[in-house]
């Protein structure tokens, strides 16, 4: 039986709650969230369960109380008068007090339980009941009475938190964990670096599951959220949508498809080889399919981005005024790392992003451990990837290191990890990109040219020759020399195919000359032929003349004569 | 400690409550029903008042088991507690007042060496 406290995250990691019917012990130092605990617990159970519940306090008074929570946006006062919360302060000024002889704390009894039957309480929290130690003098007694009070609470039903201080070496200052023992909850402010964080501990949990790390916790304007993330396993759902990267040769590289949809992309390089050109890309390709894209940065201010991405073509301007994109911006060591973890856990719960952007993750080991670091980026991937979301990590390499080393050792978390390097030729600084690994994709192996344009990253073959990898002028210059050799063998091509019309076209004149010169002579000798041939018909009809004229007349001297011409 | 009747406690608590008057004394004992303990403390402060405040006392018991929202106004917690409302300041005893000198001191009605 337990009894859901309705704090975020909370009722995962204990499986669903406090334990119903018996106090919980929850301790921690000064100003680590007790009070907020218990009246959060108070709230939610009033207006989510329906279970009233009784405050008493020892610290604050009611309007104190009343005025401390309204800033967490719950309504004391109304709940007070619709008679789902009593609020009741119990002050002790030992100044006032004398003490003689037996006594017993029957009073407060008297008064919790008429408290608790005045609205049919089902909850009751005690903030902080060690404040009887300071009020009262006879510890003996006390101590007895508070193990009564404990025993009468778990005979009343009621589900009840119990706050302390904690002691120097026990959780408790007057060690209450020995009367409370069902439950314990630890809350801790650490302050590591400058930065502080808010942890929970589930120290014991009598008869449950319960998870035993410390989990940290935040406290905003919607009250307290607990974040169970070790708790998840590795046990996500995987999709084999692939989608776009936003830049068309990578995708091309990508066996032309891009990433896979709730995988984890890294980039990683030197300073300025475009990693947020990358990253700006797949966000306006993931806005222009009408998907959410969460971007944060922990270096630029959004408008700075957005201006500097304008100058390569990418306009994310409209995409936040449309409300697909958001930018959240905050300095690494703005809080530790466990809040920003939580900050995370918050934007993405309430902006419900298909995909997240860090933009760069490594800032924040100037403040942390790296172990701690790849923890937090390990939790923060395992809870994308449980949502589904695709993340796409941007990580600065220094530039000592070997360029494969990513600084927070997460290398190993990566689905799809894109190098940016730069290539440093002939006076010249070049940007080279190459995909080092694509888990479950044929990814290309080599390595293209990254160039920044007015319209965003375009990614060229590299040459690759005798004399290397060429990139930047060094390339164009090869380039040239190739194409003025391509151009010069045209020319040759051109030249003797000109050289081969030319011959023809002589040899074609040569022909037509000959068959000119035949013609004349032909029709010269066919006029000669001709003539003969007259002159051979002429003389034949003289011959026939003759020999008629010869046949009348006879006379041979005439034929004779006619025969010698 | 002198043993006291039932009787007399039942009496008192059904009193009505004193009229204030000048250089009265007005206390009030809240207890939790006739526990021993609260037999004994009204029994302990009836022989004190009458040894010291003979004549100008009233005596209030308030039992919270009959009335239990009368103890929020005094901050009652331990049970049996005497409260001296008047002369101001407002003094609390808790306890079964069985040490005398201790309730004479924190009524102030003597000094402690």
């Amino acid at each position: 039986m337990k009894s859901p406290t309705g704090i975020q995250g909370f009722d995962e990691i204990t499986a669903g709650g406090l334990p119903a019917g018996r106090p919980t012990l929850v301790c921690g130092s000064a100003g680590c969230g007790k009070t907020l605990f218990g009246m959060e617990f108070l709230v939610r159970g009033a207006t989510l369960y329906n279970e009233p519940g009784v405050f008493m306090s020892f610290e604050e008074t009611n309007e104190e109380l009343i005025k401390n929570v309204a800033s967490l946006g719950f309504d004391l006062e109304d709940l007070i008068e619709h008679k789902k919360i009593a609020l009741d302060h119990v002050h002790i000024e030992r100044s006032e007090i004398e003490e003689t002889g037996e006594y017993d704390l029957e009073g407060l009894f008297i008064r919790l339980g008429y408290a608790i039957d005045s609205i049919g309480a089902k909850r009751v929290v005690l903030d902080t009941i060690e404040s009887l130690f300071a009020g009262l003098p006879n510890q003996l007694i006390l101590r007895a009475e508070l193990r009564r009070l404990f025993r009468w609470l778990k005979e009343k039903g009621v589900t009840a938190i119990i706050t302390g201080e904690r002691g120097e070496e026990t959780l408790t200052r007057q060690g209450l964990e020995e009367y409370v023992s069902d439950c314990v909850i630890m809350l801790d402010h650490r302050v590591t670096e400058q930065t502080s964080t808010r942890r929970l501990r589930v120290v014991k949990y009598r008869g449950s599951l319960h998870g035993t790390n410390e989990y940290p916790f935040l406290i905003d304007e919607t009250g307290f959220s607990v974040l169970p993330v070790t708790s998840l396993g590795l046990e996500h759902i995987v999709s084999n949508e692939r989608i776009s990267s936003g830049i068309s040769e990578l995708d091309n590289m990508l066996e032309g498809k891009g990433y896979y949809r709730g995988s984890t992309i890294l980039v990683s390089g030197t300073a300025g080889v475009g990693k947020t050109s990358v990253a700006a890309h797949f966000a306006e390709a993931a806005c222009k399919r009408g998907e959410r894209v969460l971007y944060f940065c922990f270096e630029e201010s959004p408008n700075q981005l957005m201006r500097n991405m304008r100058s390569i073509g990418i306009k994310l301007e409209p995409w936040v005024h449309k409300g697909l994109l958001l930018f959240q911006a905050t300095r690494p060591t703005f809080y530790g790392l466990e809040m920003h973890l939580a900050v995370t856990h918050k934007a993405v719960d309430t902006f419900k992003p298909d995909i997240v952007i860090m933009d760069p993750i490594n800032t924040f080991i100037l403040g942390d451990k790296e172990n701690e670091v790849k923890t937090m980026l390990m939790r923060i991937v395992d809870f994308l990837k449980g949502n589904q979301i695709t993340a796409l990590f941007t990580s600065l390499t220094s530039s000592e290191s070997a360029l494969e080393s990513s600084d927070v050792g997460i290398s190993s978390l990566i689905d799809t990890w894109l190098l940016l390097r730069d290539i440093e030729l002939n006076g010249e600084r070049n940007r080279g990109m190459y995909v080092l690994k694509s888990r479950g994709m044929a990814n290309s192996n080599q390595i293209r040219e990254f160039i920044l344009t007015d319209n965003g990253v375009k990614l060229r073959e590299v040459y690759i020759g005798t004399s290397g990898v060429l990139t930047g002028s060094a390339r164009v210059a090869q380039e040239a020399y190739e194409n003025a050799g391509l151009l010069r063998r045209k020319h040759d091509i051109e030249r003797k195919k000109r050289e081969l019309e030319r011959k023809r076209k002589l040899m074609e004149t040569r022909i037509a000359a000959l068959h000119a010169d035949f013609k004349s002579e032909e029709s010269e000798a066919l006029k000669n032929i001709e003539t003969e041939q007259n002159i051979i018909k002429l003389q034949g009809k003289d011959k026939i003349k003759m020999a008629v004229s010869r046949m009348s007349v006879l006379d041979k001297r005439k034929t004779k004569n006619h025969f010698k011409l | 400690m002198k043993p006291v009747n039932e009787k007399s406690v039942k009496k008192t608590i059904k009193r009505n409550p004193p009229k204030t008057k000048d250089n009265k004394w007005v206390l009030r004992l809240y207890v939790a029903g006739q526990s021993p303990k609260a037999l004994t403390a009204f029994a302990n402060l009836k022989k004190i008042c009458e040894e010291q405040l003979t004549g100008k006392y009233s005596i209030e018991v308030i039992d919270l088991l009959i009335n239990p929202k009368l103890g929020n106004e005094d901050q009652i917690l331990a049970l049996p507690t005497l409260v001296r409302k008047l002369p101001v300041p407002v003094r609390k005893i808790i306890g079964d007042l069985s040490d005398t000198e201790r309730v004479l001191v924190g009524l102030n009605l003597l000094r402690v060496n």
